[in-house]
């Protein structure tokens, strides 16, 4: 189909039909652009993090355990770190480890689902009895049992956070694959000769979009908390990197002389978790994804 | 209905095993060898070989699989191999108690904030009090439950004294000091449980309320509590009781981070010790019996969810 074809339905298709942008849905749903806002500052404050961050986060000074002030806005730790520059910086890690987890479970788990979905037989079999196992364990649980297996670490956390969320992607992606491979149009790809790939890659994968794209704004609301639980377990990343996790756990020992170590921390995971998840309550309306509870939710 | 159980049953068996299976396999043969990196810890080669030959880490692995998978199924999980060398079953025997008590204590609480919660959010759909429960059942799934416990120290342990911040005491020393110590973590721990089944008892009375036995119900002129509480809640809770397996997982998960910060010598608190430690018997042991709680749960909610519902009949 030529552009101009494309060009000229879009153009025939009456208004009434059209799903609207999803900007102006944004702009009629209040939590969907709250969210939206507060994800976008988070999102720039990690990626300017070096050039707004008023100290460097790791920089120690005597000034141990201030309160917040004009000079230090969130206050100084127990060894007189900037409380404020280490949030900030810790806004890379929790931001990075949501998404790289995310996409990385995305691509194998939608890759597993799908192939099992359509090929079906002993490699559907095979595929599903491992979802099943995967199934037996709370997905934190697993996450901390892969890191104890391959020990702590940004790598090895982003790894054990993905196998964890593995199996929710490809039971959604096979469950859409099992209605989508008998439409007419995949009968009528595979009778003009095109290949098993091509199929399911540009004919399958791009219906089955809706789903997967909800569960991923929910995986990545999970996995900021998960890596932040980590962190707090001291399972996490290495000590001298500030994340909010870790800045809890620190902090943790000093909360009865010094609240603001307890607090604003935590007050940064929860305003990008309910970003995320305000975003993507927003997404499930927009593409009519009906909520049938949240599977990522452990 | 006893041989769809039966069935369950022998299934969830299944899965166990090779959960366990797994949980064996993963620790040694992943590269780096796990294992021996925590015997590396003892810090004298030679001290090290010993535990090794002790622990049959020497002979092959399926050997070693054979060997450990008898014991398991005579209810033998092996020793510590951390400072007093005690009995993994005794660990767990001990610890089991406190994470049941948190995990039931956290249900409970949740369950009574979520279901007014849900009702009054559907009954009242679009008011003030539904964008409320909307709201904080939002914030619940939002806040890191670790979070969520330093706040409560902060304000009901370390501010008010009005309960106690750390620790845990058996309910046989008497009812008062084993509540007292579990509330806080009990709602840290529930919180995101009550948000997830508020929502869900939400939008289940919303679809029941429209559908047409309602509209029978409500045509003969009962009251709109007979309405709510007889006809539409109790088939509200048919698809909330399938999520709630889901959700028992966010509280054994919750259960093992918040024990941390109370101090319960919870299964929770033993799973990281364990893996700080590198205790790995104590390690695989807990996960072992974290995983049979929540395949067990799964299915004992399957069982519930046709009693429930008797038009469900699966012999059919």
């Amino acid at each position: 189909m030529t552009e101009q074809t494309l060009a000229a339905i879009e153009t025939e298709t009456p208004p009434s039909l059209r799903r609207p942008g999803f900007m102006s849905v944004v702009k009629s749903d209040k939590k969907a652009l709250v969210g939206l806002i507060v994800l976008a500052i988070f999102l720039a404050t990690a990626i300017l993090a070096p050039l707004i961050s008023p100290y460097d986060p790791n920089d120690m000074d005597f000034e141990m355990m201030e309160a917040p002030s004009m000079v230090h806005p969130l206050g100084t730790d127990d060894l007189g770190r900037d409380l404020l520059s280490r949030i900030i910086h810790g806004t890379q890690i929790s931001l990075f480890v949501g998404i790289s987890t995310v996409a990385i479970s995305l691509f194998f788990g939608v890759a597993l689902g799908v192939a099992a979905g359509y090929y079906g037989g002993w490699l559907d079999n095979i595929i599903m009895r491992y979802i099943d196992l995967q199934w037996a364990f709370p997905n934190f649980i697993i996450a901390v049992y892969l890191v104890a297996v391959f020990g702590s670490g940004l790598l090895n956390v982003i790894i054990a956070i993905s196998l964890a969320f593995l199996d929710d992607f490809a039971r959604i992606a096979r469950g859409m694959v099992l209605v989508i491979k008998e439409e007419q149009y995949v009968a009528a790809a595979r009778t003009v000769g095109t290949s098993d790939f091509c199929i399911m890659w540009r004919h399958i994968a791009p219906n089955a979009v809706a789903p997967i794209i909800v569960q991923a704004t929910v995986s990545i609301s999970y996995a900021i908390l998960g890596e932040a639980s980590l962190s707090f377990l001291g399972l996490g990343v290495e000590v001298d990197t500030p994340t909010w996790g870790l800045i809890l756990a620190e902090g943790r020992s000093f909360i009865s002389r010094a609240w603001w170590l307890g607090v604003f921390p935590g007050v940064a995971i929860m305003l990008t978790v309910l970003s995320i998840n305000f975003l993507g309550d927003g997404l499930r309306d927009y593409l009519d994804v009906r909520e049938t509870g949240d599977p990522g939710a452990s | 209905m006893t041989r769809y159980m039966l069935k369950r049953t022998i299934g969830a068996v299944i899965v166990m095993w090779a959960v366990a299976t797994l949980v064996f396999f993963m620790l040694r043969i992943v590269p780096g060898d796990p294992i021996a990196a925590m015997l590396f810890d003892v810090g004298d080669p030679a001290a090290a070989e010993e535990i090794k030959e002790k622990l049959g880490l020497d002979k092959p692995m399926y050997v070693q699989y054979a060997k450990w998978f008898l014991l398991v199924l005579q209810g033998d999980l092996g020793n510590s191999i951390y400072g007093s060398n005690i009995q993994v079953n005794r660990l767990i025997a001990e610890a089991a108690p406190r994470t049941l008590s948190l995990a039931t204590l956290s249900f409970i609480v949740a369950t009574m904030i979520a279901i007014p919660a849900g009702l009054i959010a559907a009954t009242r759909k679009n008011s003030n009090l539904d964008h409320g429960v909307t709201f904080f059942a939002f914030l619940g799934l939002s806040m890191p439950d670790f979070w969520l416990a330093i706040l409560l120290i902060i304000v009901f342990a370390a501010n008010l004294h009005w309960l106690p911040a750390i620790g845990y005491v058996p309910l046989s020393e008497g009812f008062w000091p084993w509540f007292s110590h579990l509330i806080l973590p009990s709602i840290a721990v529930g919180t995101a449980f009550s948000a997830i089944v508020a929502r869900m008892i939400r939008s289940a009375m919303l679809e029941v309320m429209k559908s047409d036995f309602m509209q029978v119900a409500r045509s003969k002129g009962l009251r709109e509590n007979t309405l709510i509480m007889i006809h539409a809640f109790p088939n509200a809770l048919i698809p909330v009781v399938t999520v709630m397996g889901i959700a028992f997982a966010l509280l054994m998960s919750g259960a093992v981070v918040v024990e941390n910060v109370f101090s319960i010598k919870g299964l929770g608190r033993m799973l990281i010790q364990g893996i700080l430690n590198r205790d790995y018997p104590v390690v695989q042991g807990t996960i072992l019996i974290i995983s049979a709680i929540f395949v067990f749960t799964n299915l004992l909610v399957d069982m519930v969810y046709t009693l429930i519902d008797p038009r469900i009949r699966y012999d059919k």
